[in-house]
Protein backbone atom coordinates (compact mmCIF):
# COMPACT_ATOMS: atom_id res chain seq x y z
CA UNK A 1 0.00 0.00 0.00
CA UNK A 2 1.41 3.42 -1.11
CA UNK A 3 1.03 6.51 1.37
CA UNK A 4 -0.76 7.87 -1.57
CA UNK A 5 -3.69 5.75 -1.34
CA UNK A 6 -3.83 5.43 2.65
CA UNK A 7 -4.09 9.28 2.78
CA UNK A 8 -7.06 8.48 0.27
CA UNK A 9 -8.45 6.46 1.83
CA UNK A 10 -8.33 9.03 4.81
CA UNK A 11 -9.14 11.93 3.11
CA UNK A 12 -12.00 10.58 1.59
CA UNK A 13 -13.96 10.18 4.53
CA UNK A 14 -13.25 11.82 7.72
CA UNK A 15 -13.40 9.11 11.25
CA UNK A 16 -16.51 9.44 12.30
CA UNK A 17 -18.52 7.41 15.31
CA UNK A 18 -21.60 7.45 13.66
CA UNK A 19 -22.35 3.70 13.43
CA UNK A 20 -24.54 4.42 10.15
CA UNK A 21 -20.78 5.13 8.43
CA UNK A 22 -18.73 2.01 7.40
CA UNK A 23 -16.01 2.24 9.59
CA UNK A 24 -12.57 3.14 7.87
CA UNK A 25 -9.45 0.74 7.29
CA UNK A 26 -6.53 2.13 5.76
CA UNK A 27 -7.83 1.70 2.17
CA UNK A 28 -7.03 -1.95 0.48
CA UNK A 29 -6.73 -2.03 -3.63
CA UNK A 30 -9.75 -3.75 -3.43
CA UNK A 31 -11.72 -1.29 -1.47
CA UNK A 32 -10.03 1.70 -3.84
CA UNK A 33 -11.54 0.71 -6.76
CA UNK A 34 -15.10 -0.92 -4.88
CA UNK A 35 -15.25 2.59 -4.14
CA UNK A 36 -14.78 4.41 -7.35
CA UNK A 37 -16.94 1.78 -9.32
CA UNK A 38 -19.57 2.26 -6.59
CA UNK A 39 -19.29 6.26 -7.98
CA UNK A 40 -19.29 4.82 -11.08
CA UNK A 41 -22.27 3.21 -10.78
CA UNK A 42 -23.66 6.55 -9.05
CA UNK A 43 -23.40 8.93 -11.74
CA UNK A 44 -24.71 6.59 -14.26
CA UNK A 45 -28.05 5.82 -12.46
CA UNK A 46 -28.66 9.18 -12.07
CA UNK A 47 -27.20 10.54 -15.84
CA UNK A 48 -29.58 7.40 -16.41
CA UNK A 49 -32.28 8.70 -14.57
CA UNK A 50 -32.35 12.54 -15.19
CA UNK A 51 -30.75 12.94 -18.91
CA UNK A 52 -34.42 11.47 -20.74
CA UNK A 53 -36.06 14.46 -18.03
CA UNK A 54 -33.73 17.16 -19.03
CA UNK A 55 -33.72 16.39 -22.65
CA UNK A 56 -37.68 16.60 -22.52
CA UNK A 57 -37.53 19.68 -20.46
CA UNK A 58 -35.23 21.61 -22.39
CA UNK A 59 -37.23 20.73 -25.99
CA UNK A 60 -40.07 22.16 -24.34
CA UNK A 61 -39.25 25.57 -25.57
CA UNK A 62 -38.02 24.64 -28.60
CA UNK A 63 -38.88 26.97 -31.43
CA UNK A 64 -40.26 24.11 -33.58
CA UNK A 65 -42.92 21.95 -34.94
CA UNK A 66 -40.39 19.10 -35.64
CA UNK A 67 -40.27 18.17 -32.04
CA UNK A 68 -36.08 16.83 -31.89
CA UNK A 69 -34.19 19.86 -33.70
CA UNK A 70 -33.57 22.77 -31.20
CA UNK A 71 -34.40 26.03 -33.50
CA UNK A 72 -34.68 28.50 -30.66
CA UNK A 73 -36.63 29.43 -27.39
CA UNK A 74 -40.00 29.85 -27.46
CA UNK A 75 -42.89 29.35 -24.74
CA UNK A 76 -45.73 29.61 -27.83
CA UNK A 77 -46.08 25.53 -26.52
CA UNK A 78 -47.31 26.56 -22.88
CA UNK A 79 -49.18 29.39 -24.41
CA UNK A 80 -51.15 26.81 -26.72
CA UNK A 81 -51.96 24.42 -23.80
CA UNK A 82 -53.83 27.32 -21.91
CA UNK A 83 -55.81 27.73 -24.80
CA UNK A 84 -56.36 24.00 -25.80
CA UNK A 85 -60.04 23.13 -24.55
CA UNK A 86 -59.59 19.35 -24.71
CA UNK A 87 -56.77 19.54 -21.96
CA UNK A 88 -58.15 22.45 -19.90
CA UNK A 89 -60.95 19.98 -19.49
CA UNK A 90 -58.95 17.15 -19.01
CA UNK A 91 -57.28 18.50 -16.17
CA UNK A 92 -59.97 19.92 -14.67
CA UNK A 93 -61.97 16.57 -14.81
CA UNK A 94 -58.45 14.79 -13.15
CA UNK A 95 -58.64 17.50 -10.70
CA UNK A 96 -62.64 16.45 -9.85
CA UNK A 97 -61.16 12.26 -9.64
CA UNK A 98 -58.47 12.98 -7.52
CA UNK A 99 -59.95 15.26 -4.62
CA UNK A 100 -62.95 12.91 -4.65
CA UNK A 101 -61.03 9.93 -4.82
CA UNK A 102 -58.80 11.12 -2.07
CA UNK A 103 -61.53 12.58 0.21
CA UNK A 104 -63.64 9.62 0.29
CA UNK A 105 -60.25 6.77 0.29
CA UNK A 106 -58.82 9.03 3.45
CA UNK A 107 -62.17 8.94 5.42
CA UNK A 108 -63.22 5.10 4.55
CA UNK A 109 -58.76 4.12 4.93
CA UNK A 110 -58.57 5.62 8.07
CA UNK A 111 -61.78 4.31 9.56
CA UNK A 112 -60.51 0.80 8.30
CA UNK A 113 -57.10 1.69 9.66
CA UNK A 114 -58.55 1.77 13.04
CA UNK A 115 -60.49 -0.99 13.23
CA UNK A 116 -57.93 -3.03 12.29
CA UNK A 117 -55.05 -1.56 14.61
CA UNK A 118 -57.79 -1.15 17.92
CA UNK A 119 -60.50 -3.86 17.63
CA UNK A 120 -59.90 -7.82 17.60
CA UNK A 121 -62.93 -9.76 15.37
CA UNK A 122 -63.34 -12.81 13.37
CA UNK A 123 -61.99 -13.14 10.05
CA UNK A 124 -59.58 -10.15 10.93
CA UNK A 125 -56.39 -11.96 9.28
CA UNK A 126 -57.91 -12.73 6.45
CA UNK A 127 -59.67 -8.94 5.83
CA UNK A 128 -56.13 -8.14 6.39
CA UNK A 129 -54.99 -9.71 3.28
CA UNK A 130 -57.48 -8.94 1.23
CA UNK A 131 -56.62 -5.19 2.37
CA UNK A 132 -53.35 -5.81 0.48
CA UNK A 133 -54.46 -7.17 -1.98
CA UNK A 134 -55.10 -4.07 -4.58
CA UNK A 135 -51.44 -3.05 -3.65
CA UNK A 136 -50.44 -5.93 -5.18
CA UNK A 137 -52.49 -6.68 -7.99
CA UNK A 138 -51.29 -5.96 -11.41
CA UNK A 139 -53.21 -2.40 -12.20
CA UNK A 140 -54.09 -4.36 -16.11
CA UNK A 141 -55.56 -6.47 -14.07
CA UNK A 142 -57.91 -4.62 -11.54
CA UNK A 143 -58.50 -2.27 -14.40
CA UNK A 144 -59.83 -4.87 -16.28
CA UNK A 145 -62.22 -6.51 -14.09
CA UNK A 146 -63.52 -2.97 -12.96
CA UNK A 147 -64.89 -2.97 -16.50
CA UNK A 148 -66.06 -6.25 -16.96
CA UNK A 149 -67.78 -5.56 -13.57
CA UNK A 150 -69.40 -1.99 -14.26
CA UNK A 151 -70.81 -2.99 -17.81
CA UNK A 152 -72.37 -5.78 -16.27
CA UNK A 153 -73.82 -3.36 -13.09
CA UNK A 154 -74.86 -0.33 -15.42
CA UNK A 155 -76.75 -2.90 -17.48
CA UNK A 156 -78.82 -4.49 -15.03
CA UNK A 157 -79.32 -1.06 -13.59
CA UNK A 158 -80.73 0.39 -16.80
CA UNK A 159 -82.66 -2.53 -17.44
CA UNK A 160 -84.24 -2.43 -14.45
CA UNK A 161 -84.97 1.31 -14.81
CA UNK A 162 -85.78 0.53 -17.96
CA UNK A 163 -83.63 3.70 -18.81
CA UNK A 164 -84.23 5.11 -22.37
CA UNK A 165 -81.00 4.58 -24.55
CA UNK A 166 -79.95 8.25 -24.41
CA UNK A 167 -80.33 8.66 -20.73
CA UNK A 168 -78.81 5.37 -19.67
CA UNK A 169 -76.32 5.35 -17.40
CA UNK A 170 -72.88 4.78 -18.84
CA UNK A 171 -69.23 4.45 -17.56
CA UNK A 172 -67.53 8.18 -16.81
CA UNK A 173 -66.32 10.01 -13.66
CA UNK A 174 -68.13 8.33 -11.53
CA UNK A 175 -66.85 4.94 -12.14
CA UNK A 176 -63.41 6.26 -12.37
CA UNK A 177 -64.03 7.77 -8.80
CA UNK A 178 -65.52 4.79 -7.79
CA UNK A 179 -62.64 2.58 -8.84
CA UNK A 180 -60.01 5.36 -7.50
CA UNK A 181 -61.17 5.16 -3.91
CA UNK A 182 -61.10 0.95 -4.70
CA UNK A 183 -57.26 0.81 -4.57
CA UNK A 184 -56.99 4.13 -2.60
CA UNK A 185 -58.35 2.54 0.74
CA UNK A 186 -55.43 0.81 0.54
CA UNK A 187 -52.58 2.66 0.43
CA UNK A 188 -54.37 5.15 3.10
CA UNK A 189 -55.06 2.17 5.40
CA UNK A 190 -51.51 0.82 5.35
CA UNK A 191 -50.54 4.30 6.04
CA UNK A 192 -52.59 5.77 8.42
CA UNK A 193 -51.85 1.89 10.36
CA UNK A 194 -48.01 2.47 10.82
CA UNK A 195 -48.91 5.55 12.79
CA UNK A 196 -51.14 3.96 14.92
CA UNK A 197 -48.82 1.15 15.94
CA UNK A 198 -46.18 4.00 16.50
CA UNK A 199 -48.09 6.14 19.27
CA UNK A 200 -48.07 5.48 22.97
CA UNK A 201 -51.46 3.70 23.48
CA UNK A 202 -51.22 4.46 27.22
CA UNK A 203 -52.65 7.96 26.45
CA UNK A 204 -55.57 6.52 24.37
CA UNK A 205 -56.02 4.23 27.80
CA UNK A 206 -55.39 7.08 29.89
CA UNK A 207 -58.21 9.61 28.41
CA UNK A 208 -60.65 6.72 29.07
CA UNK A 209 -59.49 6.40 32.46
CA UNK A 210 -60.12 9.75 33.04
CA UNK A 211 -63.91 9.37 32.26
CA UNK A 212 -63.56 10.52 28.62
CA UNK A 213 -65.91 7.91 26.10
CA UNK A 214 -64.38 6.31 22.88
CA UNK A 215 -65.72 9.41 20.88
CA UNK A 216 -64.09 12.40 22.90
CA UNK A 217 -61.10 9.90 22.90
CA UNK A 218 -60.40 9.65 19.43
CA UNK A 219 -61.67 13.25 18.84
CA UNK A 220 -58.83 14.82 21.35
CA UNK A 221 -56.12 11.87 21.14
CA UNK A 222 -56.46 9.96 18.62
CA UNK A 223 -56.73 12.45 15.76
CA UNK A 224 -54.20 15.12 16.46
CA UNK A 225 -51.61 12.07 17.32
CA UNK A 226 -52.46 10.37 13.83
CA UNK A 227 -53.43 13.64 11.94
CA UNK A 228 -49.99 13.50 10.10
CA UNK A 229 -50.11 9.68 9.17
CA UNK A 230 -54.10 10.56 7.67
CA UNK A 231 -52.25 13.58 5.53
CA UNK A 232 -49.57 11.43 4.26
CA UNK A 233 -51.99 8.94 3.18
CA UNK A 234 -54.09 11.90 1.93
CA UNK A 235 -51.24 12.59 -0.31
CA UNK A 236 -50.28 9.37 -1.51
CA UNK A 237 -54.03 8.89 -2.50
CA UNK A 238 -54.16 12.25 -4.52
CA UNK A 239 -50.65 11.57 -6.15
CA UNK A 240 -51.95 8.08 -7.14
CA UNK A 241 -55.42 9.42 -8.36
CA UNK A 242 -53.95 12.15 -10.27
CA UNK A 243 -51.01 10.14 -11.96
CA UNK A 244 -53.70 6.61 -12.51
CA UNK A 245 -53.52 6.04 -16.27
CA UNK A 246 -54.26 2.22 -16.57
CA UNK A 247 -57.02 1.68 -14.27
CA UNK A 248 -58.86 5.25 -15.34
CA UNK A 249 -58.19 3.74 -18.83
CA UNK A 250 -60.35 0.65 -18.46
CA UNK A 251 -63.35 2.48 -16.51
CA UNK A 252 -63.95 5.80 -18.30
CA UNK A 253 -66.59 6.52 -20.78
CA UNK A 254 -67.68 9.12 -22.73
CA UNK A 255 -67.38 12.87 -21.07
CA UNK A 256 -64.30 10.84 -18.73
CA UNK A 257 -61.35 12.12 -20.16
CA UNK A 258 -58.56 12.67 -17.46
CA UNK A 259 -54.67 14.68 -18.26
CA UNK A 260 -53.23 10.85 -18.16
CA UNK A 261 -55.98 9.46 -20.42
CA UNK A 262 -55.33 12.49 -23.11
CA UNK A 263 -51.73 12.76 -22.83
CA UNK A 264 -51.87 9.15 -23.76
CA UNK A 265 -53.44 8.77 -26.90
CA UNK A 266 -51.40 12.15 -28.23
CA UNK A 267 -47.83 10.13 -26.99
CA UNK A 268 -49.39 6.77 -28.91
CA UNK A 269 -49.84 9.10 -32.11
CA UNK A 270 -46.01 10.78 -32.18
CA UNK A 271 -44.10 13.01 -30.21
CA UNK A 272 -44.85 16.81 -30.51
CA UNK A 273 -43.25 20.04 -28.88
CA UNK A 274 -47.18 20.61 -26.78
CA UNK A 275 -46.23 16.84 -24.89
CA UNK A 276 -43.28 18.19 -23.97
CA UNK A 277 -44.53 21.03 -22.08
CA UNK A 278 -47.57 19.33 -20.40
CA UNK A 279 -45.38 16.63 -19.59
CA UNK A 280 -42.69 19.43 -18.12
CA UNK A 281 -45.80 20.70 -16.45
CA UNK A 282 -46.80 17.08 -14.88
CA UNK A 283 -43.11 16.74 -13.81
CA UNK A 284 -42.92 20.39 -11.83
CA UNK A 285 -46.23 19.04 -10.24
CA UNK A 286 -44.24 15.89 -8.93
CA UNK A 287 -41.76 17.74 -7.80
CA UNK A 288 -44.28 20.03 -5.85
CA UNK A 289 -45.66 16.63 -4.32
CA UNK A 290 -42.41 15.25 -3.38
CA UNK A 291 -41.65 18.24 -1.07
CA UNK A 292 -44.99 18.24 0.54
CA UNK A 293 -44.49 14.77 1.38
CA UNK A 294 -41.33 15.25 2.49
CA UNK A 295 -42.30 18.21 4.68
CA UNK A 296 -44.98 15.99 6.10
CA UNK A 297 -42.71 13.44 6.52
CA UNK A 298 -40.20 15.19 8.42
CA UNK A 299 -43.40 16.86 11.03
CA UNK A 300 -43.68 12.69 11.46
CA UNK A 301 -40.48 12.37 12.92
CA UNK B 1 -66.87 -7.31 23.45
CA UNK B 2 -69.21 -5.30 24.45
CA UNK B 3 -72.72 -4.27 22.34
CA UNK B 4 -71.82 -0.78 22.33
CA UNK B 5 -68.44 -1.69 21.30
CA UNK B 6 -69.31 -3.72 18.36
CA UNK B 7 -71.60 -0.90 16.76
CA UNK B 8 -68.62 1.24 17.27
CA UNK B 9 -66.15 -1.88 15.12
CA UNK B 10 -69.15 -1.97 12.69
CA UNK B 11 -69.39 1.64 11.72
CA UNK B 12 -65.69 1.83 10.86
CA UNK B 13 -65.04 -1.13 9.28
CA UNK B 14 -68.08 -1.29 7.22
CA UNK B 15 -68.12 1.16 4.80
CA UNK B 16 -64.54 -0.06 3.73
CA UNK B 17 -65.12 -3.09 3.34
CA UNK B 18 -68.60 -2.75 1.33
CA UNK B 19 -66.37 -1.01 -0.96
CA UNK B 20 -63.50 -3.74 -1.33
CA UNK B 21 -66.36 -6.40 -1.34
CA UNK B 22 -68.11 -4.11 -4.32
CA UNK B 23 -65.45 -2.79 -6.08
CA UNK B 24 -62.63 -5.17 -6.02
CA UNK B 25 -63.53 -8.68 -4.79
CA UNK B 26 -66.59 -8.93 -6.59
CA UNK B 27 -65.19 -7.54 -10.00
CA UNK B 28 -62.29 -10.30 -9.30
CA UNK B 29 -64.57 -13.02 -8.88
CA UNK B 30 -66.57 -11.77 -11.85
CA UNK B 31 -63.53 -12.13 -14.17
CA UNK B 32 -63.06 -16.05 -12.79
CA UNK B 33 -67.16 -16.35 -13.73
CA UNK B 34 -66.32 -15.14 -17.06
CA UNK B 35 -63.58 -16.97 -17.88
CA UNK B 36 -65.77 -19.97 -17.81
CA UNK B 37 -68.38 -18.53 -20.49
CA UNK B 38 -69.37 -18.46 -23.75
CA UNK B 39 -67.95 -15.22 -26.07
CA UNK B 40 -70.66 -12.69 -27.05
CA UNK B 41 -69.23 -10.71 -29.95
CA UNK B 42 -71.03 -8.00 -28.87
CA UNK B 43 -68.83 -7.78 -25.69
CA UNK B 44 -69.85 -9.45 -22.41
CA UNK B 45 -70.58 -12.72 -22.43
CA UNK B 46 -73.27 -15.30 -23.14
CA UNK B 47 -74.38 -17.45 -19.74
CA UNK B 48 -73.54 -20.73 -20.92
CA UNK B 49 -70.68 -22.99 -19.33
CA UNK B 50 -68.06 -23.17 -21.66
CA UNK B 51 -64.25 -24.23 -21.35
CA UNK B 52 -63.77 -22.42 -24.84
CA UNK B 53 -61.24 -19.46 -23.65
CA UNK B 54 -59.25 -22.19 -21.83
CA UNK B 55 -58.24 -24.24 -25.04
CA UNK B 56 -58.02 -21.57 -26.90
CA UNK B 57 -54.90 -20.12 -24.84
CA UNK B 58 -53.16 -23.59 -23.96
CA UNK B 59 -54.29 -24.56 -27.84
CA UNK B 60 -51.36 -26.16 -30.25
CA UNK B 61 -49.97 -24.22 -33.11
CA UNK B 62 -47.97 -26.27 -35.27
CA UNK B 63 -46.55 -22.27 -36.80
CA UNK B 64 -45.51 -20.92 -33.41
CA UNK B 65 -42.50 -21.58 -31.59
CA UNK B 66 -43.70 -22.53 -27.98
CA UNK B 67 -47.50 -23.94 -28.49
CA UNK B 68 -48.60 -20.91 -29.43
CA UNK B 69 -48.37 -17.32 -29.87
CA UNK B 70 -50.18 -16.14 -26.68
CA UNK B 71 -48.13 -18.71 -24.98
CA UNK B 72 -45.03 -17.14 -26.23
CA UNK B 73 -46.65 -13.79 -24.75
CA UNK B 74 -46.84 -14.94 -21.58
CA UNK B 75 -43.04 -16.40 -21.63
CA UNK B 76 -41.97 -12.99 -22.98
CA UNK B 77 -43.22 -10.92 -20.26
CA UNK B 78 -42.42 -13.15 -17.83
CA UNK B 79 -38.48 -13.33 -18.72
CA UNK B 80 -38.64 -9.53 -19.32
CA UNK B 81 -40.27 -8.54 -15.63
CA UNK B 82 -37.00 -10.86 -14.43
CA UNK B 83 -34.81 -9.39 -17.10
CA UNK B 84 -35.87 -5.75 -15.59
CA UNK B 85 -35.89 -7.34 -11.57
CA UNK B 86 -32.23 -8.09 -12.09
CA UNK B 87 -31.05 -5.11 -14.29
CA UNK B 88 -32.76 -2.72 -11.57
CA UNK B 89 -31.10 -4.15 -8.53
CA UNK B 90 -27.80 -4.48 -10.46
CA UNK B 91 -27.59 -1.21 -10.75
CA UNK B 92 -30.00 -0.05 -7.85
CA UNK B 93 -28.18 -2.05 -5.11
CA UNK B 94 -24.52 -0.01 -5.08
CA UNK B 95 -26.52 3.26 -5.36
CA UNK B 96 -28.66 2.93 -2.60
CA UNK B 97 -25.44 1.94 -0.47
CA UNK B 98 -23.64 4.58 -1.99
CA UNK B 99 -26.19 6.91 -1.06
CA UNK B 100 -26.46 5.39 2.60
CA UNK B 101 -22.47 6.12 3.01
CA UNK B 102 -23.19 9.56 2.10
CA UNK B 103 -22.81 12.35 4.85
CA UNK B 104 -26.97 13.52 5.90
CA UNK B 105 -26.53 16.46 3.74
CA UNK B 106 -25.46 14.60 0.34
CA UNK B 107 -27.82 11.72 1.72
CA UNK B 108 -30.95 13.71 1.78
CA UNK B 109 -30.50 15.66 -1.83
CA UNK B 110 -29.51 12.35 -3.63
CA UNK B 111 -32.90 10.52 -2.29
CA UNK B 112 -34.31 13.36 -3.39
CA UNK B 113 -33.20 12.92 -6.80
CA UNK B 114 -34.07 9.25 -6.86
CA UNK B 115 -37.85 10.18 -5.06
CA UNK B 116 -38.78 12.91 -8.18
CA UNK B 117 -38.84 9.92 -10.69
CA UNK B 118 -40.62 7.81 -8.30
CA UNK B 119 -43.33 10.52 -8.08
CA UNK B 120 -42.80 11.81 -11.78
CA UNK B 121 -46.17 9.63 -13.97
CA UNK B 122 -45.10 7.37 -15.41
CA UNK B 123 -46.58 8.31 -18.46
CA UNK B 124 -44.08 11.36 -18.79
CA UNK B 125 -41.03 8.76 -17.79
CA UNK B 126 -41.82 6.52 -21.02
CA UNK B 127 -42.32 9.84 -23.45
CA UNK B 128 -39.25 10.93 -22.53
CA UNK B 129 -37.60 7.98 -24.26
CA UNK B 130 -40.41 7.87 -26.91
CA UNK B 131 -38.89 11.25 -27.66
CA UNK B 132 -35.30 10.44 -27.77
CA UNK B 133 -35.90 6.61 -29.38
CA UNK B 134 -38.64 8.01 -32.24
CA UNK B 135 -38.03 7.55 -35.80
CA UNK B 136 -38.36 11.45 -35.56
CA UNK B 137 -36.62 11.68 -32.43
CA UNK B 138 -33.78 13.09 -30.72
CA UNK B 139 -31.15 10.42 -31.90
CA UNK B 140 -32.38 9.76 -35.39
CA UNK B 141 -32.65 13.52 -36.09
CA UNK B 142 -28.98 13.81 -35.14
CA UNK B 143 -28.23 11.27 -36.89
CA UNK B 144 -29.78 12.66 -39.93
CA UNK B 145 -27.86 16.29 -39.17
CA UNK B 146 -24.80 14.32 -39.96
CA UNK B 147 -25.75 12.66 -42.96
CA UNK B 148 -26.06 9.21 -41.34
CA UNK B 149 -28.91 6.72 -42.12
CA UNK B 150 -31.35 6.48 -39.31
CA UNK B 151 -31.36 3.66 -37.37
CA UNK B 152 -34.62 1.75 -36.40
CA UNK B 153 -34.88 2.14 -32.21
CA UNK B 154 -38.60 2.50 -31.09
CA UNK B 155 -41.06 -0.44 -31.36
CA UNK B 156 -37.87 -2.93 -30.71
CA UNK B 157 -37.55 -5.28 -27.22
CA UNK B 158 -34.79 -3.24 -26.75
CA UNK B 159 -36.77 0.11 -26.24
CA UNK B 160 -39.36 -1.34 -24.24
CA UNK B 161 -36.46 -2.95 -21.82
CA UNK B 162 -35.14 0.27 -21.58
CA UNK B 163 -38.58 1.71 -20.71
CA UNK B 164 -39.07 -0.95 -18.25
CA UNK B 165 -35.65 -0.40 -16.56
CA UNK B 166 -35.91 2.86 -16.12
CA UNK B 167 -39.81 2.98 -15.21
CA UNK B 168 -38.77 0.91 -12.15
CA UNK B 169 -35.54 1.23 -10.69
CA UNK B 170 -36.90 4.10 -8.47
CA UNK B 171 -39.03 1.47 -7.26
CA UNK B 172 -35.96 -0.91 -6.49
CA UNK B 173 -33.78 1.85 -4.84
CA UNK B 174 -36.10 3.35 -2.61
CA UNK B 175 -36.52 0.32 -0.33
CA UNK B 176 -33.11 -1.10 -0.83
CA UNK B 177 -32.12 2.41 0.73
CA UNK B 178 -34.24 1.79 3.34
CA UNK B 179 -32.97 -1.73 4.42
CA UNK B 180 -29.36 -0.32 4.02
CA UNK B 181 -29.70 2.60 6.07
CA UNK B 182 -30.46 0.66 9.07
CA UNK B 183 -27.61 -1.38 8.92
CA UNK B 184 -25.32 -1.29 11.80
CA UNK B 185 -21.76 -0.81 10.66
CA UNK B 186 -20.23 -2.58 13.85
CA UNK B 187 -20.98 -5.72 12.33
CA UNK B 188 -18.20 -5.08 9.84
CA UNK B 189 -15.69 -4.65 12.17
CA UNK B 190 -16.39 -7.92 14.27
CA UNK B 191 -16.12 -9.47 10.78
CA UNK B 192 -12.86 -8.00 10.40
CA UNK B 193 -11.60 -8.97 13.34
CA UNK B 194 -12.97 -12.21 13.26
CA UNK B 195 -11.03 -12.52 9.89
CA UNK B 196 -13.35 -12.45 7.12
CA UNK B 197 -12.30 -11.04 3.78
CA UNK B 198 -14.64 -7.76 2.27
CA UNK B 199 -16.38 -10.37 -0.22
CA UNK B 200 -17.17 -12.82 2.75
CA UNK B 201 -18.36 -9.65 4.90
CA UNK B 202 -20.46 -8.78 2.30
CA UNK B 203 -22.14 -12.73 1.23
CA UNK B 204 -22.44 -13.28 5.10
CA UNK B 205 -23.62 -10.44 6.94
CA UNK B 206 -24.51 -7.67 4.48
CA UNK B 207 -26.32 -9.39 1.77
CA UNK B 208 -28.27 -11.67 4.49
CA UNK B 209 -29.15 -8.30 7.09
CA UNK B 210 -30.13 -6.21 3.94
CA UNK B 211 -32.40 -8.68 2.33
CA UNK B 212 -35.99 -7.46 3.40
CA UNK B 213 -34.99 -4.65 0.79
CA UNK B 214 -33.92 -6.41 -1.92
CA UNK B 215 -37.04 -8.78 -1.64
CA UNK B 216 -39.60 -5.39 -1.45
CA UNK B 217 -37.71 -4.01 -4.13
CA UNK B 218 -37.99 -7.01 -6.44
CA UNK B 219 -41.70 -7.64 -6.01
CA UNK B 220 -42.53 -3.74 -6.37
CA UNK B 221 -40.51 -4.11 -9.68
CA UNK B 222 -41.44 -7.43 -10.93
CA UNK B 223 -45.27 -7.85 -10.60
CA UNK B 224 -45.97 -4.07 -12.13
CA UNK B 225 -43.53 -5.26 -14.86
CA UNK B 226 -45.13 -8.64 -16.20
CA UNK B 227 -48.27 -6.46 -16.54
CA UNK B 228 -47.01 -3.63 -18.11
CA UNK B 229 -49.14 -1.87 -20.69
CA UNK B 230 -47.44 1.66 -21.18
CA UNK B 231 -44.23 0.54 -21.78
CA UNK B 232 -45.10 -2.33 -24.68
CA UNK B 233 -47.95 0.24 -25.86
CA UNK B 234 -45.91 3.49 -26.13
CA UNK B 235 -42.13 2.01 -26.69
CA UNK B 236 -42.73 -1.38 -28.64
CA UNK B 237 -45.84 0.39 -30.78
CA UNK B 238 -47.95 -2.47 -30.68
CA UNK B 239 -45.06 -4.95 -32.32
CA UNK B 240 -43.81 -5.79 -29.51
CA UNK B 241 -46.75 -7.28 -27.05
CA UNK B 242 -46.45 -8.30 -23.15
CA UNK B 243 -49.40 -9.47 -21.37
CA UNK B 244 -51.09 -5.94 -20.94
CA UNK B 245 -51.61 -5.77 -24.33
CA UNK B 246 -53.00 -9.29 -25.17
CA UNK B 247 -55.46 -8.30 -21.92
CA UNK B 248 -56.45 -4.89 -23.00
CA UNK B 249 -56.80 -6.10 -26.88
CA UNK B 250 -59.50 -8.65 -25.63
CA UNK B 251 -61.50 -6.25 -24.15
CA UNK B 252 -61.03 -4.06 -26.08
CA UNK B 253 -61.26 -4.27 -30.47
CA UNK B 254 -61.04 -8.21 -30.49
CA UNK B 255 -64.01 -7.99 -27.91
CA UNK B 256 -63.65 -11.85 -26.51
CA UNK B 257 -64.37 -10.99 -22.50
CA UNK B 258 -64.03 -15.04 -21.59
CA UNK B 259 -60.93 -15.61 -23.32
CA UNK B 260 -59.44 -12.40 -21.72
CA UNK B 261 -60.47 -13.06 -18.27
CA UNK B 262 -59.34 -16.39 -18.72
CA UNK B 263 -55.54 -15.16 -19.30
CA UNK B 264 -56.20 -12.68 -16.25
CA UNK B 265 -57.40 -15.80 -14.25
CA UNK B 266 -53.97 -17.82 -15.69
CA UNK B 267 -52.03 -14.59 -15.24
CA UNK B 268 -52.97 -14.06 -11.75
CA UNK B 269 -52.57 -17.67 -10.65
CA UNK B 270 -48.94 -17.41 -12.05
CA UNK B 271 -47.91 -14.49 -9.81
CA UNK B 272 -48.97 -16.00 -6.57
CA UNK B 273 -47.31 -18.72 -7.31
CA UNK B 274 -43.69 -16.71 -8.25
CA UNK B 275 -44.64 -14.77 -5.12
CA UNK B 276 -45.01 -17.94 -2.92
CA UNK B 277 -42.06 -19.87 -4.42
CA UNK B 278 -40.04 -16.50 -4.05
CA UNK B 279 -40.69 -16.26 -0.33
CA UNK B 280 -40.62 -19.54 0.76
CA UNK B 281 -36.96 -19.89 -0.98
CA UNK B 282 -36.00 -17.02 1.06
CA UNK B 283 -37.13 -18.20 4.45
CA UNK B 284 -35.15 -21.59 3.51
CA UNK B 285 -32.13 -19.16 2.91
CA UNK B 286 -32.63 -17.25 5.97
CA UNK B 287 -33.00 -20.61 7.79
CA UNK B 288 -29.78 -22.11 7.01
Amino acid sequence: MTVQQAQEGSLSRPAVTDTHYPPQRAGSLLLTWGKRLLWVNMVFSFVFLYAPILVLVIFSFNNSRFAAKWEGFTFQWYGQLLTNEAIISAFWNSIIVAVSATLISTVLGTMTAIAMERFRFPFRKTYDGILYLPVIVPDIVMGISLLAFFALALDWINTALALPVDSALRPGLTTVIIAHVAFNISFVAIVVRTSLRDFNKALEEAAQDLGANEWITFRRITLPLIMPGILGGALLAFTLSLDDFVITFFTTGPGGTTLPIDVFSRIRRSISPEINAISTLMLLMSIVLVMASQSLQRRRD
Amino acid sequence: MGKRRSVYLSFLLGPGAFWLLMFFVIPSLLVVVYSFMERSSSGGVIWNFSLEAYTKLFAFDPDSLFVNDFVVIFLRSFWWAILTTVACLLIGYPLAFYIAQQKPFTRTVMLFMVMIPFWTNFLVRTYAWKFILNNNGLINTFLSELSLPRVPLINTPTAVLIGLVYGSLPFMVLPLYASIEKFDYTLVEAGQDLGANYFRIFTRVFLPLTMPGVAAGCILVFIPAVGQYVVPTILGGGKVSMLGNLLAQQFGAALNWPFGSAIAVIFMILLMAGVLIYFTVEREEEAV
